[in-house]
């Protein structure tokens, strides 16, 4: 395809599919912009704003999908609380937009968010302060998940705690999460969250142009997340990961401290779906206690599974696919939605347990097999042996 | 009513005489014309004629006076200007209507002139008062006269002490004695006698009623100046100890009651987890849809409910079977349709079931609508033991305690009696020996499935009669019940009785002073905790049953 050694070839080495991603990703970069901003509103090729958002959503859910596909597809922790690192670094960025907004609050306090105002706050709580500044707020981002992370990592896998046990306990991490941020007296807003942002970085949000860099910037975060996962799964590292997952005591028995692999691939994951929330919030325009719904992230772990586990660029694709027919659904058959999601997740378990690139690659082999004729049997065998939980 | 004449009222003699009299006189005058007659005489000019009337009624002892007697009193009886019939006022959609005395036929009012109060002073209201009180402290019926008496309770004075007397003299039942005697004490606390009023303080040291409480707190109050505003030193000294006795009560029975709150909660948690503690515990099978089959149990009891309109109150007894069945066949259907091919694979599992919640979900919904159902309780379900003042019981928190051990005794007699339970027990401990001894595991994992989906189709039917049925009752209990399990240990039915019973009552201890939003996440993040220390729970099992 590539007469000349590009870039992106050097970068993504024997990863012909992330090559293809990342080439994808920069005509999009090109051209959702181009047809955005340039494109006459009247021509079939213009794409509104409204679209860019929505494109810019499904790339901050493909950050997130890569996040939760580090974790599971090549250490087999399953994580039902990842929605809950992804909402706190929305949370982040919403607090950061909020302090933006400044005196031009329904209240107009030059220091305190409406809501504060509206439940008798004398003076900012300690933990808003510093969150004015835009390094500080993104420090936070990757800081509050990763530390969170870390504590709950460092408890949960020195103590052994796997499989179900851990995906249940971090279900109820992300329900207390949620419990807790839905409480007015949390100073998060409680139940309506953080909302009527006004701008980032003094562009206004409501701005096309800021709308389209938010668009480049969540690209460039994917193929920068997507870079430093494929770095972590091909090194040394990545290796004794895919060995925990597929034999964890064996792992342990010639020598490797497990807990601390997986500690150190949590709290990646955890920045990973930080960065992801504070992107999609200035996209969304709202963050609110919902995002830290279980359901949200176990709706996660259906994008990966859809996709492929254990390949990150089947991630990135289940999560846009799957994203994309919830928006169509939910737009023309509101109530036919949750069936075809539970459908997904039955389905995708009981026939599907390498996703839908998985059934591409299986079918693609099938045609080189047969091409080449010979030993097809053996490699059939090998195909099909997929990650097991 | 007999209390009133052997009060020797002087009135009260000079009046039956009267009416004996009146008696003698007219032997032929029926008993109810007596009373429409004392009734009318309430109308009369004079304020004298209408206290004899007063006096009259009460001596009739007729249960039919007091309705006219508590309207007179709150100014609700009237008449009708041309015919001087007797009305009530009563307020009919923000609108003052009239119906009359006897008969309660509606009296239509053309101008408000039409109808005129039947005026009262205060004296009078003070005979009506004495007079409802005896009137209901001499009925025959045990619950009108508790009712009685403890409306004394909360509103006695000074002109009762007689009447409260009189009826205590006669009163064989201990509850209304117990308030009568309250009443009283409420009254001699001011009395100047000192013996009676140290003696009323004991007393009141007795009750649990919070009127006691209000009525001896300002016998140790003393204003900024250090000045008591009661003088007597004994009568503080006897105040203040009569409050520590009731306080020290109050917070006994007020702990009783959390531990009861407590108990219950976890009855209801219990019984949600329970069927998960055979599923997850006894097969290893995460099912996320457990939730919903506690729904369905609950929509099921809908709709015995609406299928039999004329029998609520048996309709409990008839959902419970029902429910059974209901989600019980619903999980054999998921076992044999998905699960079966997961067995091995939990997270797989995990979110197969998880999928099959949201189907279900969306089921009931495009069924029923996504608004709540309302399921009615029967009669025997509402209603309290009223224990004291301070302490009350509700039926249904102790139907669903005694029923959830009745669930649990069922489950293990199941397990450790039955054929079906050996079978369970032997695929549970070795697949492969049990094939080879001719046990169907098939179709015995299909059955401990449907069970396990059955008790959580019967806690739906409990959750009914507690919370609101909607398509989300499933999901609220999900995560608590998976807790439960986790934190008593897996494969451990007495473990999870155990971690059921002590996080309900926990929660329900941590309420009060953290609110019941921190109270609950208190105990997510304690649970979170735990399991660090003991990943396989608090009675986890040991040896070779415990390896993966």
């Amino acid at each position: 395809m590539h007469t000349y050694s590009s870039p992106i070839r050097k970068l993504l080495k024997n990863d012909v599919a992330g090559q293809r991603l990342f080439w994808i990703l920069l005509a999009a970069a090109v051209v959702v912009p181009v047809c955005n901003l340039l494109v006459p509103r009247e021509s079939m090729f213009h794409i509104s704003g409204y679209m860019v958002a929505l494109l810019g959503k499904y790339l901050c859910f493909a950050l997130l999908a890569l996040a939760l596909d580090l974790i599971w597809g090549f250490c087999g922790i399953l994580s039902l609380g990842h929605g809950a690192f992804f909402a706190l670094g929305g949370y982040g960025m919403g607090m950061y937009l909020m302090r933006q907004i400044g005196e031009r609050g329904v209240y107009g306090h030059p220091e305190l968010p409406d809501f504060m105002v509206f439940l008798n706050y004398e003076k900012l709580p300690w933990f808003w302060y510093g969150f004015d500044s835009f390094p500080f707020a993104m420090l936070m981002v990757m800081l509050i998940p990763g530390v969170l992370a870390f504590a709950f990592g460092w408890l949960a896998f020195r103590s052994r705690v796997t499989g179900v046990y851990f995906s249940i306990i971090t279900q109820a991490l992300t329900y207390a999460l949620m419990l807790a941020f839905f409480r007015n007296d949390m100073g998060f807003g409680g139940n309506n969250g953080l909302t009527d942002f006004k701008d980032i970085l003094g562009f206004k949000l409501q701005s096309a142009g800021t709308r389209n860099a938010l668009f480049l910037a969540s690209i460039a975060f994917l193929m920068l997340g997507y870079w430093l996962c494929r770095k972590i799964t091909v090194s040394k590292l990545g290796r004794v990961l895919l060995a925990i997952r597929d034999a964890e005591s064996r792992t342990r028995f010639i020598g490797y401290r497990v807990e601390n692999f997986k500690l150190f691939v949590f709290v990646i994951s955890a920045v990973l779906a930080g960065i992801a929330g504070a992107l999609y919030v200035p996209q969304v325009g709202i963050i609110n206690p919902g995002e830290f719904s279980p359901i949200n992230s176990i709706e996660i772990v259906i994008w990966v599974a859809i996709g492929g586990r254990g390949t990150l660029y089947g991630a990135v694709v289940g999560a846009v696919l799957v994203n994309y027919a919830k928006t169509w659904f939910t737009g023309a058959f509101p109530e036919v939605w949750l069936f075809m999601l539970g459908a997904l997740f039955v389905i995708s378990t009981l026939y599907l347990p390498q996703g839908v690139v998985g059934v591409i690659a299986h079918w693609k082999r099938n045609r080189a097999d047969k091409a080449a004729r010979s030993g097809s049997a053996a490699r059939q065998e090998l195909s099909t042996e997929g990650p097991q939980s | 009513m007999v209390g009133y004449f052997e009060a020797g009222y002087i009135k009260a003699r000079y009046l039956r005489d009267v009416l004996l009299f009146v008696c003698l006189v007219l032997p032929l005058a029926s008993h109810a014309d007596q009373f429409s007659d004392a009734v009318t005489t309430l109308n009369a000019d004079s304020f004298t004629e209408k206290e004899q009337a007063i006096y009259a009624l009460v001596a009739l002892g007729d249960e039919r006076s007091t309705p006219v007697l508590k309207a007179m009193l709150e100014g609700k009886l009237h008449y009708a200007r041309e015919s001087g019939e007797l009305l009530y006022e009563r307020e009919e959609n923000r609108e003052t209507v009239y119906e009359t005395v006897f008969g309660g036929e509606p009296f239509v009012v053309e101008s408000r002139r039409d109808a005129s109060k039947i005026r009262t002073n205060n004296n009078l209201r003070r005979q009506l008062r004495t007079a409802i009180a005896g009137l209901e402290l001499g009925s025959e019926a045990v619950e009108v006269r508790l009712k009685a008496a403890r409306n004394l309770v909360n509103n006695s004075s000074e002109d009762l002490t007689q009447t409260i007397r009189d009826a205590m003299a006669i009163e064989d039942d201990k509850k209304v004695q117990e308030y009568l005697s309250t009443a009283l004490a409420l009254v001699d606390i001011n009395s100047s006698d000192h013996e009676l009023r140290l003696s009323s303080i004991e007393r009141l040291g007795n009750s649990l009623e919070s009127e006691a409480l209000a009525a001896l707190m300002p016998l140790v109050r003393a204003d900024d100046d250090g000045n008591f505003a009661e003088e007597n030193q004994d009568i503080r000294d006897a105040a203040a100890l009569a409050i520590k006795k009731i306080e020290g009560k109050l917070a006994f029975y007020g702990t009783v009651e959390n531990v009861f709150f407590g108990l219950s909660l976890g009855s209801v948690l219990l019984l949600a987890a329970v069927g998960l503690a055979i599923t997850f515990g006894v097969m290893g099978v995460i099912n996320m849809a457990h939730g919903e089959m506690i729904m369905l149990g609950a929509y099921t009891t809908y709709v015995v409910q609406l299928l039999m309109p004329n029998l609520i109150e048996a309709s409990l007894i008839v959902a419970i079977p029902a429910a059974f069945l209901v989600a019980g066949a619903m999980g054999v259907l998921i076992e044999r349709l998905v699960i079966r091919h997961l067995y091995g694979r939990p997270l797989e599992t995990l979110l197969a079931t998880f999928g099959i919640s949201l189907i279900l979900q969306q089921a009931v919904r495009s069924i029923f609508t996504p608004l709540n159902r309302q399921v009615i309780t029967p009669d025997w379900m509402s209603g309290s033991f009223e224990i004291n003042g301070a302490l009350s019981l509700t039926f249904n928190r102790f139907y669903i305690i005694w029923f959830s051990l009745l669930v649990v005794i069922a489950l293990v007699w199941l397990t450790r009696q039955t054929f079906f339970g050996l079978q369970m027990r032997a695929v549970t401990q070795n697949r492969a020996m049990a094939n080879s001894m001719g046990i169907r595991s098939g179709w015995v994992d299909a059955m401990t499935f449907g069970l396990g989906s059955g008790i959580a189709g019967i806690a739906g039917v409990a959750l009914s009669q507690l919370t609101n049925v909607g398509p989300n009752l499933g999901q609220a209990y999900i995560i608590d019940s998976f807790m439960v399990v986790v934190f008593g240990g897996v494969g451990n039915l007495f473990g999870t009785v155990f971690a059921a019973m002590s996080l309900g009552v926990v929660n329900k201890f941590l309420e009060p002073f953290a609110g019941a939003v921190l109270g609950k996440i208190i105990v997510l993040v304690f649970i979170i905790l735990f399991i660090q220390w003991r990943p396989r729970g608090m009675f986890a099992l040991k040896g070779r049953a415990a390896e993966d």
